[in-house]
């Protein structure tokens, strides 16, 4: 972006915005684009992002005093378990992958949309009304029994809205499961002549690992929490000890999904990253089968961790030493990733635009993030911080400090692909910092708040915790600009942005080579790929100027 | 995106479509796998840990009217195998025919599957309120073997000696079989919708050696749900089986 001599471009006159096939709103509500069906996700997950945030708000305020400031008990239950699903099923497992993967994918391959364009727009009526029957739940009584849904108080006893919210996610989960589905036929089938595996972008290997697991591992959730409902109708008795069942059958069945949900929650903010990093280091990415390796290998192992959740349950010391094994072998890829981009940053030409200094901060905090994991897959320090405000912060750096980030990264770097637009460079790049700052003061502090021994879930707190508190609910104001200020600026830029053209940052993938914003057929012409990927030295077409540093040396001359 | 013939607008060929297609269905199996994979997994469990009530439940099914449904699906898997064969050797009559028996073939065992699951109403074995293993042998039916029946009453005595919740662990049983041949029937009914979809598209004469991939993939589900039941078979009507 810095070097790129200035010029002035125009909007395309038709592309898949303003194509007039139908009249307007109909042609959106039932369009099979995947360039619209992106645009119609981050409206949704936007709205619920906005949902869980509120949530998230009102438990901060309450936990600005030890005794509680804000809420009953029994509604600071249900504040918790609500920003939780909001979250987790309504925001993070589709964000990248249902607005960014929809959108790009076919771009980067070379394809004129998915392989099965009804079942994408199927996919997001799916998540619509899941996400109808979960709103009901929560404006109809709420729901008390935490994200994880844990029997028999999800199943028997709680008083909440447990049914229409169950019914919600299994709904929701079929829309990722198609998705997923989707995502695979695509990546397999589709490709551009010359797109073989090993050209293709990193972003797209993220998003097939990711799919790998979406259909995996949703099936097992959607049947566990069709038998929290039907307990709970029919007063079955799987999960309750009273009736001869057993509520670890639930936990077994019930983290045997929720763990490799966290990889699909941080694989493609890591594919976002590897996308990121090389454009602005102008560098090839170090050690790109490695990466696309580790994506895979993330996916494979995760499935064989999910008992690390339930190490305090009483399961047998030797399986559990087993699950601590693998949870400390699952780091490894993750660990690989980190040093490669940190390798391609290495000599590189680097450039502080916005999605930069997001891809950057993703980095830093996963890797805070991904390390106190080891602190809690590790058996005897668990112990002590189980169920504290330590794992909620460690979550938190990953899913808000990696995830988040990526996403925020992502619509920074194809913004203008998506709208054909600039923003603002400097304020955006002042939003990220405040992010940055926001998000650690907000979740740092919890670390220690869990070390010393504040259990999570709570509503009240001992006394000599209640600095860090405000502490913590003071960063989350400022994690709160951090975000309202892109969503305006944004915002403001549909309108009012510098037009942007084909390629300004300029990056190597597929999708910089179309117009911005993309005709809806995607290419005027079908692509034939014979270039590698990132490869900035010997991309001509990029018109950046003669003087690019090249790779460093492979023995080096320093 | 528009179609050209049989040909979507998203894909350069039929050949590319085929694939697609093919490799669609069967990533969507393999969901099913894993979906029917944690049914599986709590029958393992409780039929582990509450054998004895497992094995009388297992004996107040009707192995005949199962072992007939179980003839009867893989029959209708023959059916469909015909049929996708038909459409590849271009006999479109024959196309229509076998996917007509292969859908009158799963109605069989639909309606079989009802008045199974009438009879379990009839013997107080729905689990809910009313559940009672001892109800049927002391209630005989119209048409009911007296000769089984009192060799029934001594076995549900004999399993209240083992157990004496036979009533709440039997439930767990029950609400098994319901879930998973429920769940299976669903699946059924889904395909039968399919098939009546197919057999409109043979009517009209769609489905040419050049262009047979909806049956295909079709039979392809239709042959997943026979494997299913292949499994439900066994584990829920062939548990300690005696006589």
């Amino acid at each position: 972006m810095n070097n790129t001599p200035p010029t002035s471009y125009e909007l395309p006159r038709t592309h898949y915005l303003n194509a007039t096939y139908g009249d307007g709103i109909r042609s959106w509500l039932l369009t099979t684009d995947h360039k619209r069906i992106a645009l119609l996700y981050l409206g949704s997950v936007t709205v619920f992002f906005f949902i869980g945030g509120v949530l998230a708000t009102m438990i901060r305020i309450h936990l600005l005093t030890p005794g509680g400031a804000l809420v009953t008990p029994e509604t600071y239950n249900k504040l918790f378990t609500m920003h939780g699903v909001a979250m987790i099923f309504f925001f993070l497992v589709p964000s990248i992958p249902a607005v960014f993967g929809n959108f790009l994918i076919p771009l980067m391959i070379g394809a004129k949309d998915l392989a099965f364009p009804k079942l994408n727009l199927l996919s997001w009526y799916l998540y619509m009304v899941g996400g109808c029957f979960v709103l009901y739940s929560f404006s109809t009584g709420g729901l008390d029994t935490g994200w994880t849904f844990y029997t028999p108080l999800s199943s028997v006893y709680s008083n909440s809205a447990v049914t229409p919210a169950v019914i919600g996610i299994f709904i929701n989960g079929f829309s990722t499961i198609l998705t997923g589905l989707n995502f695979i036929v695509t990546i397999h089938t589709m490709r551009a002549p010359g797109m073989t595996w090993f050209r293709l972008p990193l972003f797209v290997w993220a998003h097939y690992a990711t799919s790998l697991i979406m259909v995996l591992a949703t099936p097992v959730v959607a049947i566990t929490l069709l038998l929290v409902g039907l307990e709970r109708l029919f007063h079955l008795g799987f999960f309750n000890p009273a009736l001869g069942g057993d509520p670890i059958l639930f936990q077994h069945l019930f983290w045997f999904y929720s763990h490799p949900v966290v990889y699909i929650m941080v694989l493609p903010g890591m594919g976002v990253v590897s996308e990121i990093i090389p454009t602005f280091a102008r560098k090839p990415i170090f050690g790109y089968s490695f990466i696309a390796g580790s994506s895979i290998a993330i996916a494979v192992i995760g499935f064989f961790v999910w008992a690390h959740h339930m190490f305090v349950t009483g399961e047998s010391t030797y399986i559990a030493l087993a699950f601590s094994f693998l949870s400390y072998l699952v780091a490894i890829p993750s660990a690989v990733k980190v040093f490669n981009w940190t390798s391609t940053l290495y000599k590189g030409s680097i450039s502080w635009d916005p999605p930069m200094i997001y891809a950057l901060g993703f980095i830093g905090l996963f890797v805070i993030g991904g390390l106190t994991g080891l602190f809690l897959a590790s058996l005897g320090l668990d112990i002590h911080i189980h169920d504290t405000y330590f794992v909620v912060a460690h979550f938190h750096y990953i899913m808000v400090g990696g995830s988040v980030m990526g996403y925020v990264g992502a619509l920074h770097f194809w913004w203008p692909k998506i709208t054909g637009r600039l923003y603002p460079q400097s304020l955006s790049r002042f939003a990220a910092v405040v992010l940055f700052i926001g998000f650690n003061l907000t979740f740092f502090p919890q670390f220690i708040l869990g070390y010393l021994g504040m259990p999570r879930r709570y509503h009240t707190y001992p006394p000599e915790f209640q600095v860090l508190n405000v502490l913590s609910t003071a960063g989350a104001s400022i994690l709160a600009l951090g975000y309202l200020l892109p969503m305006s600026y944004l915002t403001w830029s549909m309108r009012y942005g510098k037009v942007a053209g084909p390629n300004p940052w300029p990056a190597t993938g597929l999708e910089w080579k179309t117009a911005s914003p993309p005709p809806t057929e995607n290419f005027d012409v079908t692509p034939e790929v014979n270039w590698e990927p990132y490869d900035f030295k010997n991309r001509t077409d990029l018109g950046l100027p003669a003087a690019t540093p090249s790779p460093a040396p492979a023995h080096g001359d320093d | 995106m528009h179609r050209t013939g049989e040909l979507y607008g998203q894909f350069q060929t039929l050949e590319q479509q085929k694939e697609s297609a093919t490799l669609g269905m069967w990533i969507f199996l393999i969901t099913e796998v894993l979906f029917f994979g944690g049914l599986f997994l709590t029958y393992t469990i409780n039929r582990r840990t509450f054998s004895t009530a497992f094995g009388i439940g297992s004996n107040t099914l009707d192995i005949t009217l199962g072992a007939g449904n179980t003839v009867v699906l893989i029959m209708s898997s023959l059916t469909m195998a015909m049929a996708v064969w038909s459409a590849q050797v271009g006999k479109k009559k024959l196309v229509c025919i076998f996917l007509i028996a292969t859908l009158g073939l799963g109605t069989v065992f639909l309606g079989v599957k009802a008045i199974e699951y009438k009879q379990k109403f009839d013997h107080h074995l729905i689990p809910g309120r009313s559940f009672d293993m001892k109800y049927h042998p002391a209630h005989p039916m119209a048409g009911d073997d007296l000769k089984e029946l009192a060799l029934e009453k001594k076995e549900v005595d004999e399993a209240l000696a083992v157990d004496p919740d036979i009533n709440f662990h039997g439930q767990l049983y029950f609400s098994l079989y319901f879930g998973m041949t429920g769940l299976h029937a669903l699946h059924m009914i889904v395909g039968a919708g399919l098939l009546l979809w197919l057999i409109k598209g043979s009517f009209a004469g769609r489905f040419t050696p050049q262009y047979n991939t909806p049956v295909e993939v079709v039979g392809l589900y239709w042959h997943f749900v026979d494997i299913v039941w292949i499994y439900l078979f066994p584990l829920l009507y062939l548990i300690d089986r005696h006589r």
